[in-house]
């Protein structure tokens, strides 16, 4: 009786245990979320809500009229982002298609690892690369006097987001039954067509799913772009010109803001719409993913 | 035998990597006729069937080496398409492998990557293969659904269809029954029975009556070597080889 007891005591335990573990994940999210909201309403004491969406001046510290519009800097954003996927999508898919189905598999059990080890480079390395390599061959190829803007950060951050994409998606092509190739090749289909209309379709959520986490990492990287696009706060004429993200604006700015004033809690307000722009993207892709999981069963 | 010969194998070796898979097979695979492989698993015939559309040029190390003819032209050659050969010769594999499309698109697709856009004539092409598949009537009416909501005998009878859409002249079978109850297994049997009078039937199986009830000739591999060859009747009734004679009264495999 009193083993019986004991090892029910023990299981609720350990069931308490790994619940905690569980929930613990959802708190720590649900706390950030909860901590920038805290911090970042009073700065809409004084900001008018409107403008902080709408303007496209960020001079909070001007004394003659402090503007804090982030619009520019969530176009900075933006364009550097899909301006990375731009590169890093079909590149990234074209190294995984090769690697799975193209490379003699000598070659891709050496590139694979390096590839991955890519992926733990450190952000201030690539930033490097950008001022030294990219910044001055993009100034050259374009006759400007720098080389510091957003096609600078969207190439690094390419870079960046290339292992992550390139690891997964060949992942996912190469867990694609062989059953289905063979099934294609048999029916006279060149290896090319197996890959596009097969292949490529049977692998698709692996492969979004590898473009979401490789975009997640775009959007929120700062050291990289802080160093490479220039941080000019204006609004971004093009491609060409020296842009400012939100993560390079907070870290640029954080460090000197005096603590409790508004500019303090506009940098938070900016931290929240990045927290939420992840969110949404994760959620989208998350929805994605589902529908196509869905599909494949 | 005086038969004229839609494949055939001329002193056959296979390897993968430096292992001797198959010795010396010469197979002839007679026009309008089934013709079966039988022996115990690991015997190599399925290495062997699959050389006969080069599936195994997918898996590295492979070698070949002899002849293997298609309407006497070897197939090995460097002059002869891989992708013209598959879509002469179709083959049916052991697990039904249905892609996850719609039947539709399933039976439609090696028309489409072979770059037919008419749509009429595809589906025209889709309902004649479905019939010959004898699948019609049971999916007429939810040809869009998706090919993994039928049981495994339709899956497999939706696989035979689609290479019957691209009309080949020669049908290999990879034990196309292994993995399907006795049900849908007379069905597809059935079929192969049927087929003879458009197609050359070239089928692997480990169930003797099966080769038996379907083929007209019969080949018996044992360790990659042919034991046997004949007509069927002869083989099951009055093989040569006592090899050959133990196997098909189940004193071994």
């Amino acid at each position: 009786m009193k083993t019986i007891i004991r090892r029910k005591l023990k299981e609720s335990a350990i069931r308490i245990f790994f619940f905690t573990n569980g929930i613990l994940a959802i708190i720590i999210l649900v706390g950030i979320f909860f901590f920038l909201l805290y911090t970042a309403i009073p700065a809409f004491r004084e900001i008018n809500i409107g403008e902080f969406f709408t303007s496209k001046v960020w001079n909070p510290t001007s004394p003659v009229k402090e503007e804090h519009g982030i619009v520019s800097m969530i176009m900075s954003t933006c364009m550097v982002t899909l301006g990375a996927l731009a590169v890093a999508i079909p590149l990234g898919i074209g190294v995984a298609a090769y690697l799975s189905d193209v490379a003699h598999w000598k070659v891709r059990e050496i590139v694979k690892p390096i590839v991955e080890i890519l992926a733990g480079i450190p952000s201030v390395v690539i930033g490097f690369l950008g001022i030294v390599l990219f910044g001055p061959f993009i100034a050259k190829l374009t006759g400007q006097s720098h080389g510091l803007n957003a096609i600078n950060g969207s190439i690094l951050l390419a870079i960046m987001a290339l292992p992550t994409i390139i690891s997964i998606s060949e992942d996912s092509l190469n867990a694609v039954p062989r059953a289905y190739s063979e099934a294609s090749l048999a029916l006279g289909a060149s290896r090319w067509q197996t890959l596009m209309r097969v292949k490529i379709p049977a692998a698709l959520s692996g492969i979004i799913a590898a473009i979401m986490l490789g975009m997640g990492r775009a959007i929120g990287e700062t050291m990289t772009v802080l160093m490479a696009t220039g941080n000019a706060p204006a609004f971004p004429k093009g491609f060409l010109s020296s842009i400012r993200t939100m993560t390079a604006t907070i870290a640029i700015e954080l460090g000197e803001v005096p603590y409790y004033t508004t500019h303090y809690y506009a940098l938070f307000a900016i931290a929240l719409v990045l927290f939420i722009i992840t969110f949404i993207v994760n959620l989208i892709s998350d929805l994605i993913l589902r529908k196509y999981q869905e599909r494949e069963l | 035998m005086e038969l004229k010969a839609k494949m055939e194998s001329k002193h056959l070796n296979f390897y993968y990597g430096n292992k001797m898979a198959l010795k010396d097979i010469s197979i002839v695979a007679p026009a309008n006729k089934v013709t079966a492989l039988i022996g115990p698993s690991g015997c190599g015939k399925s290495t062997f069937i699959r050389t006969l559309n080069r599936m195994n040029d997918i898996i590295a190390g492979t070698k070949v080496e002899g002849e293997i003819l298609l309407d006497g032209v070897n197939i090995n050659s460097p002059k002869m398409d891989v992708v013209e050969l598959r879509t002469q010769v179709g083959m049916v594999f052991q697990k039904p492998n249905p892609f996850p499309k719609s039947i539709f698109d399933n039976i439609a697709y090696g028309l489409r990557i072979a770059g037919m856009k008419d749509r009429k004539k595809i589906a025209e092409i889709v309902e004649k293969s479905l019939k010959k598949a004898a699948l019609w009537d049971e999916v007429k009416d939810r040809l869009h659904e998706n090919a993994f909501a039928l049981s495994g005998g339709q899956q497999q009878r939706l696989c035979i269809g689609r290479s019957l859409a691209v009309d080949p002249e020669v049908m290999l079978f990879d034990e196309p029954c292994s993995a399907i109850d006795p049900i849908a297994t007379a069905k597809i049997e059935d079929l192969i029975q049927k087929m003879r009078e458009n197609y050359t039937v070239v089928i692997v199986t480990h169930n003797m009556q099966q080769a038996a009830r379907v083929s007209d000739y019969t080949a018996f591999l044992m360790l990659g070597e042919l034991i046997e060859y004949g007509e069927t009747t002869k083989i099951f009734t009055n093989p040569k080889n006592k090899l050959t004679e133990d196997y098909i009264t189940g004193r071994f495999g």
